[in-house]
């Protein structure tokens, strides 16, 4: 069941993403990217990520993708039907690279699970134990007050900085 | 499950890195990029099931730059709109020789 439940959703998250791509009008693309995006938290659930799954949601599809749409709208752009695709020369160069880090990654992949590298760790299992004795927020927060508090208050700090950074930049007369 | 997870994000991965390399709006482009840093999350959560709860931290702090890099990002694209008039980047060739 959740084998088949991960290749429905990892359909989806690549169809949206073709979508996402290749939809014409600017706010029709946002909503192929909100699908998609809802399609990989659900497989983050199924990778026994909840809490990131539930700020995948939150945070990605619900903030970031609304800030999107804001912009598209204050700038008028929900008309723009016409096709932008690059052709020529630039579409050879992106099938190029594409194909170049497509066959990259498909190198890394064969025998990616006997890898002797999992030997070391402690593999899915442990994770499973910890989860159920800590629970799935408990498991995230742990390590992220302890050994993660300097990046995360500098985290903190990144986003008070680009709070800063958008109001000045996107302000008519500085 | 973890070879799947990783081909599903490699996917992902390369249709962003298309998406950016042949779309001329600025907007779609961002979103592109967007959809790779997504691809990476995915990989980090399906290799964090096995080697440890380090690659969901990671994962969380990936999300938060993403945010930031979104609210300046789109800054950026309205401050260019004023200016322009347009969000199509080939008409941004001051610097092109």
């Amino acid at each position: 069941m959740a084998e088949l439940l991960f290749y429905v959703f990892a359909a989806v998250a690549v169809g949206g993403a073709l979508g996402v791509v290749f939809q014409k009008n600017p706010v029709g693309s946002l909503l192929f990217m909100v699908i998609s995006l809802g399609s990989v938290a659900a497989l983050f659930v199924l990778l026994e990520a909840h809490f990131l799954a539930a700020i995948q949601v939150i945070v990605y599809a619900g903030a970031i993708m609304v800030l999107f749409l804001f912009v598209i709208m204050l700038l008028n752009l929900g008309h723009d039907y016409q096709a932008d695709l690059r052709t020529g020369f630039w579409s050879v160069l992106a099938f190029v690279a594409v194909g170049t880090v497509a066959g990259l990654l498909a190198r890394q992949f064969r025998g990616a699970a006997e890898s002797p590298i999992y030997q070391h760790f402690p593999g899915p299992e442990a994770l499973d134990a910890l989860i159920a004795e800590q629970g799935v927020v408990g498991v995230i927060a742990r390590p992220l007050f302890t050994d993660y508090v300097v990046a995360f208050e500098l985290t903190g700090l990144l986003l008070l900085v680009a709070l800063v950074g958008a109001v000045v930049i996107a302000k008519k007369r500085v | 499950m973890l070879v799947e997870a990783l081909v599903v994000s490699a996917l992902l991965f390369v249709i962003g890195t298309f998406g950016v390399l042949v779309r001329r709006n600025a907007i779609i482009m961002f979103l592109c990029i967007e959809l790779q840093l997504n691809a990476a999350n995915l990989s980090f959560v399906a290799l964090s099931r096995h080697l440890g709860i380090d690659g969901q931290i990671f994962v969380f702090f990936v999300m938060t730059v993403a945010a930031a890099e979104a609210a300046v990002g789109l800054a950026i694209i309205i401050s260019i709109f004023r200016h322009y008039q347009t969000v199509n980047v080939d008409n941004f060739n001051l610097l092109k020789w």
